[in-house]
């Protein structure tokens, strides 16, 4: 057992700048108002009216907000460096208006013993926000053997999931919840019964049929969410539901936190966004696991993101090569860029769109919320005196048409191509450092 | 008509055009030097992933028979067994100049993900479960061909339906032409969601078949047993196989169809497809008239909006 390793901060701002976020409206978790922002070092030392600094960024008409947050990222480093990396995916994190992410295990070498993890920190350290890492429940995620989770905890990773896929075995499920609840960490599943999901590209439903593609059926997440809920009561773990997709899934996930159970759900900008009519052209763009689901599902999960029975907005930032895109349909590995997405996706479909969620219920699913998931202390905070300055800045007024370029993803797989969309963010705060602004990357 | 990916894109009008023309080339392959110029020039390629001897070889004699240049791209013995991907080989054909790619996939949609890439005419020959449309067009054509009509026909579609490209195409096919289409199998070969099918289902094949004009079976495969969709091939055959018991019950003119090759004795009883009234040779005969035509439609003059008149009789059919 490896001691407990008290990892250094990143560095943070300039000691000897008064850097002012001026004319900006403030939204947090305590409320909106009025107020510039002063921020020296790593913190905010001033909120008020007439605030004045040597660094003066003029945000009228703008937002200033909590750094976004999101719970599940895949930087595909360590292996996977030509579709992305930390340095490159924490670039299109910090231009999505993100502070910090919490990287998914699913590389290779998996993030699965304290030698990776500490890998992906130390790298995470110069990335443009702050880096965590989940770990994964099982060694290298085969499902077979519990990981040393406490090895890994002991280097601060809070949250357990063998992402990419679910762990099948109920009783290996079952240790891994009692385990993780004496080191008080978060068991996070992906939701998917292997032997219903196999072979599997798209949802099951009538466009699989007609286009001649296997699909899997929404039970095959509903089944496993099912399970957990009944092992979260066995066990009294800490659950969090990643990515969920399915109208069956949202009724599971409200009844447990009904009955008083203390779980957390997540759902993806597509799931809100996008259904599997996408997937009429066999373009693998559109490929994601879970897959792309109906629209009554869609309406599901954007009502859950509403009524808060989905707590957090994860962008699932899957990069993957052009040519690996350009695969069959089902050859295709699965994934989508969401992080330079997800803020203006979700101010268009969930404020502008049925759902008609405030900006700051939509603020609260991408940044404190995920933050409290995660127990990320320095982000999510109220914009006040003392609080780490971990922020961003959004012009809700901008309509912009997103493109195929990928932005500072080193992947392109984008499915939103020519949709236009309302919410830019402008400027990134990260620890105090200046990392987007005038909606260019600093780094 | 710039690919042909599948029958979906195609309107009962654009169907019954290829069919008729489909007669012209049946003409002429009865003659005593069945090759016409009409396609001097064309280059066709074939790009088969899968292997399917039969299809290779009848797209290869159609484009002979109109005179086109034809090459192979042997997937197993060339770059493609060394890891290069499918829009390199798409991209290495296209500078080489070719008119049109037939292609053959295990997966649904690689046809379409081609056409994205090439200027050349996609001819989808199979793409996993989803289509395969010279397959729908040659035995419409065939069944056109003794019924003189498809309107108000009543057609079976008997087997496994959910893995079945010919399926998918035939249904299409056959509607569009004005018939009426009963699938017949137990649920775990269908789709699960079949609602906008235009079709009806049941799994009472000996109820419809009197009723019917044409019975179409369809090839299941031995695996099928395994995957737990059927729970052997014995009570599949009990309860799907067009039985010699079942084959006395049809009508006297109905059509026995299979898209080959034939599983004699589990989804037809080898003495049935003997006989008359069994076309199964004719819808092979029938593929390369097919063929023809649907080359001729998208690389010769008649292709890219020319005047109707010159695909009914058609500009470079003549005696060489």
């Amino acid at each position: 057992m490896s001691e407990p390793v008290q990892l250094p901060l990143r560095p943070g701002g300039d000691e000897d700048v008064d850097l002012v976020l001026r004319g900006g409206t403030v939204i947090d978790s305590s409320g909106e108002r009025r107020a510039d922002v002063v921020i020296r070092g790593r913190d905010v030392v001033a909120v008020g009216e007439d605030l004045s600094g040597n660094d003066v960024i003029d945000v009228s008409g703008c937002i200033v907000a909590p750094g976004l947050v999101d719970l599940h990222t895949h930087l595909r480093q360590p292996g996977k460096e030509e579709a992305e990396t930390i340095e490159s995916g924490s670039r299109a994190a910090a231009l999505g208006g993100y502070t910090a992410v919490l990287a998914m295990p699913n590389t290779t070498p998996a993030i699965d013993c304290a030698a990776v993890v500490r890998e992906v920190l130390e790298l995470g350290r110069s990335a443009c926000c702050d880096v965590h890492t989940s770990g994964a429940i099982t060694v290298d995620r085969a499902g077979d053997r519990l990981a040393p989770l406490a090895e890994m905890a002991a280097l601060g990773v809070k949250l357990f999931t063998d992402d990419g896929a679910g762990v099948q075995d109920d009783l290996l499920m079952r240790r891994a919840m009692e385990y993780g609840r004496g080191l008080g960490v978060t068991l996070a599943q992906h939701c998917e019964v292997a032997s219903l999901s196999a072979g599997t590209c798209m949802h099951e439903g009538e466009w699989s049929a007609r286009l001649g593609l296997p699909g899997q059926p929404a039970e095959a997440e509903e089944l496993m969410v099912m399970r957990d809920i009944a092992l979260g009561r066995l066990t009294g773990a800490r659950l969090h539901f990643l990515h969920m997709s399915t109208a069956g899934s949202v009724a599971l996930i409200a009844a447990a936190r009904a009955s008083g159970m203390d779980l957390t759900a997540e759902a993806a900008p597509h799931h809100f966004t996008l259904t599997d009519a996408c997937c009429a052209d066999y373009d693998a763009t559109f490929k994601v696991h879970p897959p792309l689901r109906g629209e009554a599902d869609v309406a599901a999960i954007s009502r859950a993101l509403a009524d808060n029975t989905i707590s957090a907005i994860a962008t699932d930032h899957a990069p993957h090569c052009p040519e690996d895109k350009e695969l069959p349909f089902e050859q295709a590995p699965p994934g989508m860029l969401g992080l330079e997405y997800a803020l203006a996706l979700a101010i268009t479909q969930l404020v502008d769109g049925p759902a008609s969620m405030s900006l700051a219920d939509v603020l609260a699913r991408l940044s404190w919320q995920p933050a409290a998931i995660a127990r990320m202390e320095r982000h999510g905070r109220p914009v006040a005196p003392g609080s780490p300055a971990n922020l961003c800045v959004i012009d809700p007024h901008h309509t912009w048409t997103i493109d195929d370029s990928g932005g500072a993803s080193r992947s392109r797989n984008v499915p939103y191509v020519g949709r236009e969309v309302r919410g830019r963010v402008r400027h990134t705060v990260c620890e105090g450092v200046v990392t987007v602004r005038n909606g260019e990357a600093q780094q | 008509m710039r690919h042909l990916l599948a029958i979906d894109d195609l309107s009962r009008d654009d169907l019954e055009e290829i069919l008729d023309l489909t007669s012209s080339m049946v003409e002429v392959s009865g003659r005593s030097i069945p090759k016409v110029p009409a396609l001097r020039g064309r280059t066709v390629v074939s790009l088969f992933y899968e292997d399917s001897t039969r299809t290779r070889l009848s797209f290869d004699s159609a484009a002979k028979r109109l005179s086109a240049d034809t090459m192979s791209f042997a997937v197993s013995s060339s770059s493609i067994s060394k890891g290069e991907s499918i829009r390199d080989t798409v991209e290495t054909i296209e500078a080489m100049g070719m008119d049109a790619i037939v292609v053959r996939h295990g997966y649904s949609g690689v046809p379409a993900q081609i056409a994205r890439w090439t200027q050349a005419s996609v001819v989808n020959a199979g793409d996993g479960w989803h289509q395969h449309p010279t397959q729908a067009l040659l035995d419409s054509y065939t069944i056109r061909d003794h019924l003189g009509d498809l309107e108000g026909r009543r057609i079976a579609i008997v087997g496994d339906v959910v893995h079945s490209r010919v399926a998918r195409s035939n249904i299409e096919a056959f509607n569009r032409l004005g018939a009426s289409v009963v699938l017949v199998a137990p649920p775990t070969l269908l789709p699960s969601a079949l609602s906008s099918w235009p079709v009806e289902v049941t799994e009472d094949f000996d109820s419809v078949i009197p009723e019917l004009d044409v019975c179409y079976l369809l090839r299941i495969q031995r695996e099928r047993a395994s995957e737990a969709l059927v729970p052997s091939l014995r009570e599949y055959t009990a309860r799907f196989g067009l039985t010699a018991a079942r084959a006395r019950r049809l009508h006297s003119k109905a059509l026995i169809m299979h898209p080959g090759p034939m599983n004699r004795g589990v989804e037809i009883a080898g003495d049935v497809a003997e006989q008359d009234n069994a076309v199964v040779a004719e819808q092979v005969a029938n593929g390369v008239a097919v063929r023809m035509a649907v080359l001729f439609l998208l690389l010769g003059p008649g292709r890219a909006g020319a005047a109707s008149q010159s695909v009914f009789e058609p500009v470079g059919i003549e005696e060489i």
